[in-house]
């Protein structure tokens, strides 16, 4: 098939060019990643050289060590991790229950309940903030991380991306454990959860970029440096070092490169994840 | 088993409707942790943001009704205008962006392409890239003095702007990033779209003579003419929702934020700086009247545009 098709398509200029195209594209998009990086190893003076030098001559590593100095990046960065995981498992618990209950339990007003819940789907995040900021008020939750973690955890979207995957599920194996007398729960826990594992990876893919995404609501409810997750963390160190790119590339590359990592990892998931929802910043 | 108040109906009937029962219970108890959730994070915030649209705060936590008033405010008001005018056009400047994602998604098609997971690989690299952390980098590349950008201009005879700062320039900046940020995902859902497309469609096109740019204009953009709506609305309902890249590259100081304010931005600002919470509520409910828009204009549109036969 291959050699075949190698054939079928030799080197002509019309290959050329395609790949000329695309890499062109490829570029772009690796492009302002590179020249962070770049950017990150080299000194103030360095970076202000007109014009600029595509590599720095020598490594400043000095700038990695800066973002420490100035803001609390470890505590910032652990703050992100703990959030991403416990949404993460909030999100699995109460979105798998309810997905599963709108996909198999029969129940009067189902799927009316389900539409009602689907709605909220359309509502932009903003229209929220402002009662959910005075929430955390009321219960003492400013400036922590519960405050991160308790509203991401109720996902519409998560229970709906749940709910086709248990709707795509054969009958036959919940009837057998039925026959057999388990009950729902158990059903539920020992026999859909296993099958529906490519949906939370899905799932658990999207809450990672959502939760390493999430700035405003960050910004607003979390003021204390040590409280903030990575992106709020970085918008207040650029408060602090407003010009000095080279130690703001060192920050922003760290913060980002998490996901990138486990993107590479994980390039399917991803790409499918994402491919389902729709949904980035 | 109770015998007492079940004459009428068979011990076999009173199983089932006792099995139903139980099963009801069942799903509402599965649900429930949702539900609660929502009540309190989503539905109540709701209602108060709307009803709190209506009000003008006074400041120590006391507010007074005012109807209408934040809403006509919008029409008289010119940063308001401003913001509202910044939004749609940042939105259908990463419109744009859509068709050159067809156009990557159909060179990546091509039968026998070698290196096509890479491309793929590369091109998703800025949907997860941090939004922050793309915004920072970007912002240093449009630097008006050390920026790459304009020292690749330079090259090529260019003096280039201050983009940033520039009232002219810098929501086509926010636009290139915006549209930098999404083409990744776009390509990928394209391909996804152009892959569905049976084969068989193209080999009698090509031996009827058809060359690539007529199969591409009278095939392949009415064919996946489905995705290229869902696309367009998931571009706008995000677009019109931007706020990171206003307040990483652009923030308040800026003398060019008059025509970077996107109307996220101004909420922000309305709500949490100058803590106006009556104003902030009316102008998160007009997101919401936006997207609902877009939603009912994609329902319309979905009908009359997603002709699949050839």
């Amino acid at each position: 098939m291959r050699s075949e098709d190698r054939l079928a398509h030799p080197v002509t200029p019309g290959r050329i060019a395609l790949h000329l195209f695309l890499a062109a594209g490829a570029l772009a998009s690796v492009f302002p990643l590179l020249w962070q990086l770049s950017t990150s190893l080299k000194t103030l003076r360095e970076s202000r050289t007109q014009p600029p030098q595509l590599l720095p001559e020598s490594f400043a590593w000095e700038n990695y060590l800066q973002v420490f100095e100035t803001v609390p990046f470890g505590r910032q960065f652990l703050n992100t991790v703990v959030v991403a995981v416990l949404v993460t498992i909030g999100q699995i618990v109460v979105c798998s229950l309810a997905a599963y209950s709108f996909a198999r339990i029969r129940f009067p007003g189902r799927e009316t309940l389900f539409w009602v819940v689907l709605a909220l789907l359309m509502i932009p995040s903003q229209l929220f903030i402002l009662p959910r900021f005075q929430i955390m008020q009321s219960i003492g939750w400013l400036n922590s991380l519960q405050a991160l973690i308790a509203p991401a955890i109720f996902s519409v979207f998560g229970t709906f991306l749940l709910r086709q995957f248990f709707r795509s599920l054969p009958l036959e194996l919940e009837e057998a454990a039925k026959l057999d007398g388990a009950g729902s729960l158990r059903i539920f826990w020992s026999i859909m959860l296993p099958l529906a594992r490519p949906g939370l990876v899905s799932l658990s893919v999207l809450s990672l970029v959502a939760v390493w995404n999430e700035l405003l609501w960050a910004l607003v409810v979390n003021t204390s440096p040590t409280m903030m997750p990575l992106a709020a963390g970085l918008s207040s160190f650029q408060g602090q070092h407003g010009t000095d790119y080279p130690a703001l590339m060192a920050g922003s590359l760290m913060a980002a490169l998490p996901l990138l990592l486990v993107f590479f990892l994980l390039q399917k998931q991803f790409i499918e994840g994402i491919a389902f929802s729709g949904t980035k910043g | 088993m109770r015998s007492s108040s079940a004459t009428e109906m068979s011990p076999r009937r009173r199983g089932i409707s006792r099995a139903r029962a139980r099963e009801t219970l069942t799903g509402l108890a599965f649900i429930a942790p949702l539900l609660a959730g929502l009540a309190i994070f989503d539905l109540g915030p709701l209602v108060a943001t709307i009803g709190e649209s209506f009000t003008r705060s006074l400041g120590f936590g006391r507010s007074e009704w005012v109807g209408i008033a934040a809403y006509l405010d919008f029409f008289v008001d010119p940063v308001a205008l401003g913001a509202i005018v910044n939004t749609l056009l940042y939105s259908l400047g990463v419109l744009l962006g859509i068709p050159l994602a067809l156009l990557f998604a159909e060179a990546l098609n091509r039968k026998g392409l070698r290196g096509r997971g890479i491309y793929r690989t590369l091109y998703f690299v800025p949907v997860i890239t941090m939004t922050v952390a793309a915004a920072m980098v970007w912002k240093w590349i449009f630097n008006g003095e050390y920026g790459i950008l304009n020292a690749a201009l330079a090259v090529v005879g260019i003096d280039g702007p201050y983009w940033l700062t520039d009232r002219a320039t810098v929501m086509l900046a926010m636009v290139i990033v915006g549209v930098w940020m999404s083409l990744g995902y776009n390509i990928v859902i394209y391909l996804a779209g152009l892959q569905a497309i049976p084969t068989d469609v193209y080999e009698a096109a090509e031996l009827d003579g058809a060359g690539w740019i007529r199969r591409f204009v009278s095939l392949t953009v009415p064919m996946v003419s489905p995705t290229t709506a869902f696309l367009s609305v998931t571009t706008m309902i995000s677009s019109l929702q931007m706020f990171d890249l206003v307040y990483i590259m652009i923030g308040p100081t800026n003398p060019a934020i008059d025509s970077a304010r996107t109307i996220v931005y101004m909420f922000y600002e309305t709500g949490f700086i100058k803590q106006d919470r009556g104003h902030a509520a009316a102008i998160a409910v007009m997101v919401m009247l936006f997207i609902l828009v877009i939603a009912l204009i994609q329902v319309r549109l979905q009908r009359r545009w997603t002709h699949y036969e050839v």
